[in-house]
C-alpha cells in the first residue's frame, strides 16, 4: 500500500511540474508577451520599458525556474490589472468555486446515486429509460445555456431566485443546479453498473437465500459495495467541475476564481492566468491523487495497478 | 466487424455478421433518430445558401428585434430578427455550417493525435506506454475550457484558431480508448502470426489492428465531435471564441443574453438547435457502440 502511494505520489508531482510549464509556456505562444501587454497602440519604447520592467528579456527558461521558484513558496507575483497579489486574489475568490464546487457535487450525488439505484433494482423499465434519458439529455445540454433557461424560468418569469451576484445562499441554488447536472449522468451510470454487476453476484444471491430482508440486501451488501467507485468518480468530477465553474461563474456573474480566470484573460493578466491555470490543474491532481489512493484502500487488486 | 475474420463464421447457415449488424442498426431507435437529425443538419449545412431565406450578414436598422412567426411576427422573417435587424433563421442555417466544420475538422485533428499515441502506446508498450500515459495525465489535469480561453485570447479568435485548439486539446478519449483496444488486439495470435512471418510493423498496425480498433474509433470520433462542438459554443458564448459577425450558436446565445428579458426566444432558439445537434450526435454515438459491440451492452 505504502509502495502504491508513493509510487502514484511521485506521479502525481511529476505531472504537476509539467503541467506547470505548460501553462507557463503557453503564454508565450504570441512571441511576445511584452507586446501583447502593452496593446497595439503603444509604441516600441514602451513596449521596451514594459519587457525589461516584468523580465521578459531573459531567457524563457530562467523566467520559469525564476517564477516556479516563487510559486512554491505560494507567491505568483502581482496581478497586472488589480495590482495585488496573485496569491491573495485567488484564495479571496477560491471561496466563491469552492462552496460551489462542494454544493455542485453533492447535489449529483444527491440525485445521481437513487436514480442509478432504481434504475438497476429495474432495468428497462420507465425510471430506467428516464434515468438514461437524462444522462444522454445531460451531456448534450451546453450548460451556459441551461443556466440562461433557469434564469428565465426562475428569477425572470417566477421570480423566485435572484439572477445573479453570490450575497445569500440563494444565490448558489441554480449555479449548483447547473453544475451538478453537468456530473450527474457519470455518477448516475457507474451507480446503476454498479448495482447492476453486485445484484448478480453469488454473495447477493446468498444473502437473499438466508431470508434477509430485500431492503437490506440493496442497502446493506449490495450499494455498499457498488459505491466504492462512485466515490472516487465524484473525486475526479470535482476535479473537472472547478474547471468547469468558468462557464457557470460567468452565467451566474458569481465573483469566483472562475469568473477571475475569465477576466484576467480578457485584460491580459499574465501572471493571474498562469497562476489559475495551474490552480486549477493542482485541484485535479490532487482530487485524483485522492481517488486512486481511495480506491486503493477499498479495493486491494487496485493496488498492483 | 470483428467476426468476419473467423473463418467459422462464413460456413453457419443464416444472415451474415454484415446482415445482422444492419438489422440491429435498423432497430436501434436512438441510431436511427441521431443519425437522421444530424443527417438533416449536414444538408442544411451544405445547402445553406439555397436555404436561407436572407442574408445572414445583412442588417437593417429599420427591422431590429421582429418577433418569430409564432410569437405575432410574419412570415418574412419566420424566426425573427436580432439587435442588429438580421435575419434569425439564416444567422441559425449558416451557424450549422460553423458548428459542423469546427466539430468535424477539430475532431479528426484530435482523433489523428490520440490514436496515433494510443496505438503506439498499445502495440509496442514498455517505455512508449509509460510516457503516452504520463501524458494522458497531464493532458486531464489541464483545465480545457480555461486553457482553450486563454490560447484563443493570446492568438485571436479566428475559425482556424478555435479548430487547432480543440484538436490540440481533445485527443485524451482518443488516446485512451485506442490504447487499451490496441492492448487487446495485440495479444491476439494473428498478430503474433503476422509477426513471427516478418511482416513490418507499419503493415501490423494498419492491416491487423487498425481494422479492428475502427468501429471504436467511429464511435469516439462521433463523441469528442459532440464534446468540440459544445465547447465551441462555449468559448463563443464567453466572447473568446468565434468572432462576430460569424454567425455561431453560441455567439448568437452571447447577443442574445442582454436581451433575454423581454425576448427569451433570442436565446432559447440557437440553444434549442446546439442541443438537438449534440444531442443527436451523442446518440448516434451511443448506438453505434450498441450496434458495433453487442457483447458490451449494459
Amino acid at each position: 500500500m505504502l509502495a502504491f502511494i508513493l509510487k502514484r505520489l511521485g506521479l502525481a508531482v511529476l505531472v504537476a511540474f509539467t503541467v506547470s510549464f505548460i501553462s507557463f509556456s503557453l503564454l508565450f505562444l504570441s512571441g511576445d508577451p511584452a507586446a501583447a501587454l502593452a496593446g497595439e497602440t503603444a509604441s516600441g519604447e514602451d513596449v521596451e520599458a514594459l519587457r525589461r520592467l516584468y523580465g521578459f528579456d531573459r531567457p524563457m527558461l530562467v523566467q520559469y525556474g525564476d517564477w516556479l521558484f516563487s510559486a512554491l513558496q505560494g507567491d505568483f507575483g502581482e496581478s497586472y490589472y488589480f495590482k495585488l497579489p496573485v496569491a491573495s486574489l485567488i484564495a479571496e475568490r477560491l471561496q466563491v468555486t469552492m462552496t460551489l464546487g462542494v454544493c455542485g457535487i453533492l447535489f449529483a450525488l444527491i440525485t445521481a446515486v437513487p436514480l442509478g439505484v432504481v434504475a438497476a433494482i429495474r432495468p428497462n423499465s420507465i425510471i430506467d429509460r428516464v434515468a438514461l434519458f437524462l444522462s444522454v439529455a445531460g451531456q448534450a445540454m451546453p450548460s451556459f445555456w441551461f443556466g440562461l433557461i433557469l434564469i428565465v424560468i426562475f428569477a425572470i418569469q417566477l421570480g423566485m431566485l435572484p439572477p445573479s451576484g453570490a450575497d445569500s445562499w440563494q444565490h448558489f441554488i441554480m449555479p449548483t443546479i447547473v453544475l451538478g447536472y453537468y456530473a450527474m449522468p457519470a455518477i448516475m451510470r457507474l451507480t446503476r453498473a454498479g448495482m447492476l454487476d453486485v445484484l448478480n453476484s453469488d454473495y447477493i444471491r446468498t444473502a437473499r437465500a438466508k431470508g434477509a430482508g430485500e431492503s437490506r440486501v440493496l442497502f446493506k451488501h449490495a450499494l455498499r459495495n457498488a459505491i466504492i467507485p462512485v466515490v472516487s468518480l465524484a473525486a475526479v468530477q470535482m476535479g473537472f467541475m472547478l474547471g468547469g465553474s468558468i462557464v457557470v461563474e460567468s452565467v451566474f456573474a458569481l465573483h469566483g476564481a472562475g469568473y477571475l480566470a475569465w477576466e484576467s484573460i480578457a485584460r491580459n493578466d499574465l501572471p493571474t492566468v498562469q497562476a489559475l491555470i495551474l490552480v486549477f490543474s493542482m485541484f485535479y491532481i490532487v482530487f485524483t491523487f485522492l481517488a486512486d489512493v481511495l480506491n486503493a484502500w477499498l479495493d486491494p487488486r487496485m493496488r498492483s495497478a | 466487424m470483428t467476426d468476419s475474420t473467423d473463418p467459422l463464421s462464413r460456413e453457419i447457415e443464416g444472415p451474415s455478421p454484415r446482415q445482422m449488424l444492419k438489422a440491429r442498426a435498423l432497430s436501434h431507435w436512438g441510431l436511427i433518430f441521431g443519425m437522421a437529425v444530424v443527417g438533416l443538419l449536414l444538408l442544411v449545412a451544405i445547402f445553406a445558401p439555397l436555404l436561407a431565406p436572407h442574408d445572414p450578414y445583412a442588417q437593417s436598422l429599420m427591422k431590429r428585434m421582429v418577433p418569430p412567426v409564432f410569437m405575432g411576427g410574419t412570415w418574412e422573417h419566420p424566426l425573427g430578427t436580432d439587435h442588429l435587424g438580421r435575419d434569425y433563421l439564416s444567422r441559425l442555417i449558416y451557424g450549422a455550417r460553423v458548428s459542423l466544420l469546427i466539430g468535424a475538422v477539430a475532431a479528426l485533428i484530435s482523433g489523428f493525435i490520440g490514436t496515433a499515441m494510443g496505438v503506439a502506446a498499445g502495440y509496442f508498450g514498455g517505455k512508449v506506454d509509460a510516457v503516452v500515459t504520463f501524458l494522458i495525465n497531464v493532458r486531464l489535469a489541464m483545465p480545457v475550457v480555461l486553457v482553450a480561453l486563454a490560447v484563443v485570447a493570446i492568438l485571436g479568435g479566428s475559425l482556424t484558431v478555435v479548430i487547432c485548439v480543440l484538436g490540440l486539446l481533445l485527443w485524451d478519449r482518443f488516446a485512451v480508448v485506442m490504447r487499451a483496444s490496441t492492448l487487446q488486439i495485440s495479444r491476439r495470435d494473428y498478430v503474433a502470426a503476422a509477426q513471427v512471418i516478418g511482416a513490418s510493423t507499419p503493415r501490423i498496425v494498419l492491416t491487423e489492428i487498425m481494422p479492428n480498433v475502427f468501429n471504436n474509433l467511429i464511435v469516439i470520433v462521433t463523441l469528442e465531435m459532440a464534446h468540440a462542438i459544445l465547447l465551441e459554443a462555449a468559448l463563443s458564448f464567453l466572447g473568446l471564441g468565434v468572432q462576430p459577425p460569424i454567425p455561431s450558436w453560441g455567439l448568437m446565445v452571447s447577443e442574445g443574453k442582454n436581451m433575454m428579458l423581454f425576448e427569451p426566444w433570442l436565446v432559447l432558439i440557437p440553444g434549442a438547435v446546439l442541443f438537438a445537434l449534440v444531442l443527436a450526435i451523442n446518440l448516434m454515438g451511443d448506438g453505434l457502440r450498441d450496434v458495433t459491440a453487442p457483447e458490451g451492452r449494459s
